[in-house]
């Protein structure tokens, strides 16, 4: 080949790509959106009420979400029965992404049509990007917990759940408390959903992990050393679980949120005996949060989702996908909350931990000098 | 929509001598190569300047030298000390397996089926990394691979009872050393074909033996080539990172790794820079590598 051909290929390889590039570049915003009332309404009502509300949410047409896997609390049916509720189009994106993953993607997406409208994040990233929020309160506002919401309706709860154990119960005996994981029955089999440096539900397991070996929210390090301790044993598996190394064997021992491994259990009903224990000595739970991009390209139908996930519908559907509600005590007092759903939740009692941010602050600080030692 | 290629003038009078047609089509040849130019300033230049820029910000944009200095201390540093351990253990396996498979297809017959399934099988892996490349590795020595399996029910024989080392470094050097054979060979053969036949008789007529040709002439010769690939290799496996990412999920023993926790990490937060620092870092080991690289194929191309 002749270096001119040469030359000539690649200029034609590179005006290809070009092409490609201004095609998946976001179009420009058309302006309207961003100048309607609903991108600075604080309520319903500085709409003129719900009814108003849905019809701009309508107009707009379209609602885009992010990092919402179909099998974590429930997401799945929540986005199909909106979608069938209302006649908006849910755009799904990335759905295995963190929450990170959403603010960078806010971040890069600005002023673009396909930014995400609205975030689902751990408390941890939510408290950092503050200032990427729109406040809105929505009806049921007064339901939900006081520590659980940012005054000005920046970020608030909207499911939580326990770190639990998830088993596939023809291979393993059935644990009951942390330390019975550094038997010798759970060889090679037990696994951590993530890197706790990293994501916020092995954050959480290594929590549970210290609240079950004599530590305690203030101090983390007993969960470090009981990590040290399985990977000793030979029983840690350093393997990102998923639904597929459920399904295929690989990790028959999953740490991970009781929702999640609850929804592994449906879903693999008749191929994977997959129970779920929340041990009674180490109850460690947290809350999600919900926030608005306050640049949402399709500012009403944002509001509208948060309406839709806080009212007793979305709520029970958080409930039917395993998770629990933010809303679930009023709804439990008002009678509104789906008794069945709820008495399939995985058995809690006694002393629950929840995190202040001081002692996330401190456990972070923690993991982050010693995990890789512990299980490098 | 618009391609941001201007239109070719056709036009006469846009260039003073329409008639003279070399100038005209090497002007021609640098327009066709703008878009090509944008691309790797978009794509390669830029990136590259945000992370030489991030490295030396804090988390409020003011200039600090905090990031680098991290990079000295504990667990950044024995990344990068792990991160070339691998890339050198995985480069010399590589290169020394490779050239050996590659000296078995120069001495076999130029057309032979031996060369054709060797050099078309290594263009192939080569670059069959990422994803793809760790999943294989799973569905084969994976806990529950086919090989694994037939092992411990046939034969009794526990590949993990050492500890899960697939996930950890001995894992990786074995992947790595996967793809680093492959492209060993690819770099590596055109050298060994270019040993000409007649000078090993020249040496055999003055009287020397086998080993004179190769300690005076073959080794000489071959010896450039091979350092250079050698170089080659390391930075390929030193910026690997998908096949890493998707075997190794806990403690993130290796640089690239442990950028991607600074990135899409959830707990540990506003940290990018931190990132951005370990990224420069990188870049500066592989410019070192690609630097020795060019001094080594210089000194080669003398040779030829």
């Amino acid at each position: 080949m002749t270096p001119t051909r040469v030359l000539r290929l690649l200029g034609a390889g590179a005006t290809a790509l070009a092409l490609v590039t201004a095609c998946g570049a976001p179009p420009t915003q058309d302006g309207a959106a961003s100048d309607a009332p609903a991108s600075g309404a604080r309520s319903a009502a500085d709409l003129g009420g719900f009814d108003k509300l849905v019809e701009a949410a309508k107009k707009e047409g379209r609602l885009n979400v992010i990092a919402l896997p179909p099998d974590w609390a429930n997401y799945g049916a929540m986005i199909e029965t909106f979608e069938a509720k209302y006649g908006i189009e849910v755009d799904s994106a990335q759905p295995d992404a963190s929450s990170q993953d959403e603010v960078n993607a806010a971040k890069q997406l600005k002023g673009g049509d396909r930014a995400p409208d609205v975030f689902d994040l751990g408390l941890n990233v939510a408290l950092a990007n503050t200032d990427l929020f729109a406040p809105y309160q929505v009806l049921t506002w007064d339901d939900i917990p006081a520590e659980l919401k940012e005054p000005s309706g920046l970020h608030y709860g909207d499911y939580g759940g326990f770190m639990s154990i998830g088993y596939d119960a023809a291979k393993v005996p059935a644990p009951t408390s942390v330390r019975d994981l550094l038997k010798p029955e759970y060889q090679g089999k037990v696994a951590l959903n993530g890197d706790p440096t990293q994501a916020g539900a092995a954050f959480s397991g290594v929590v549970m992990a210290s609240l079950g070996n004599g530590g305690s929210a203030d101090d983390v390090a007993p969960g470090v050393e009981f990590f040290k301790q399985l990977k000793a044993a030979g029983n840690f598996l350093p393997v990102d679980p998923s639904p597929a190394t459920i399904e295929s064997g690989q990790t028959p021992v999953v740490i991970d949120w009781d929702y999640t491994n609850a929804a592994q259990t449906a879903k693999l009903a008749g191929k994977v005996d997959w129970k779920v224990v929340v041990p009674s000595d180490a109850q460690v739970g947290a809350y999600y949060n919900q926030a608005i991009n306050k640049d949402a390209p399709h500012p009403a139908a944002a509001r509208l989702w948060q309406e839709f996930l806080y009212s007793d519908e979305g709520q029970n559907t958080y409930l039917k996908g395993l998770s629990r509600p933010v809303r679930m005590e009023a709804m439990t007092k008002a009678g509104t909350v789906d008794a069945d759903a709820a008495a399939k939740l995985p058995r809690t009692s006694g002393e629950q931990v929840f995190l202040t941010q001081q002692q996330a602050d401190k456990a972070k600080q923690v993991l982050s000098t010693s995990w890789a030692q512990a299980v490098g | 929509m618009v391609a941001p290629v201007a239109p070719v003038p056709t036009a006469a009078g846009d260039r003073p001598a329409p008639g003279r047609g070399p100038a005209r089509r090497a002007w021609l040849e640098w327009l066709v190569v703008v878009p090509f130019l944008a691309y790797v300033g978009t794509f390669l230049l830029y990136p590259t300047a945000l992370v030489l820029a991030g490295a030396f910000q804090d988390a409020r944009g003011g200039f600090t030298l905090d990031n680098l200095v991290e990079l000295t201390r504990g667990a950044y540093l024995q990344a990068f000390l792990r991160s070339v351990e691998l890339s050198a253990l995985t480069a010399l396996l590589g290169a020394v397996l490779g050239a050996l498979l590659s000296w078995a297809v120069a001495a076999g017959r130029p057309g032979g089926a031996l060369r054709r399934v060797v050099v078309a099988g290594s263009g192939v892996l080569a670059q069959f990394g990422g994803v793809p490349l760790a999943f294989a590795f799973l569905a084969t020595i994976g806990f529950q691979g086919l090989v694994t399996r037939f092992l411990r029910e046939h034969l009794g024989v526990d590949l993990f009872a050492g500890g899960a080392w697939l996930f950890e470094l001995p894992g990786l050097t074995l992947v790595y050393t996967f793809f680093q054979i492959p492209l060993m060979v690819i770099v590596f053969l055109p050298a060994l074909d270019g040993l000409r036949p007649q000078w090993r008789e020249a040496v055999e007529g003055l009287g020397g033996s086998s080993w004179t040709y190769w300690r005076h002439v073959g080794g000489p010769v071959l010896l450039p080539a091979f350092l250079g690939a050698l170089l080659l290799l390391f930075a390929n496996a030193f910026s690997a990172y998908a096949t890493a990412a998707a075997l190794v999920s806990q403690g993130s023993p290796i640089v690239p790794l442990q950028i991607r926790g600074f990135l899409t990490g959830e707990v540990l937060l506003g940290r990018e820079n931190l990132g951005k620092a370990l990224g420069l870092g990188m870049v500066v080991v592989v410019a070192v590598a690609m630097g020795l690289y060019a001094v080594v194929q210089r000194r080669f191309a003398r040779w030829r």
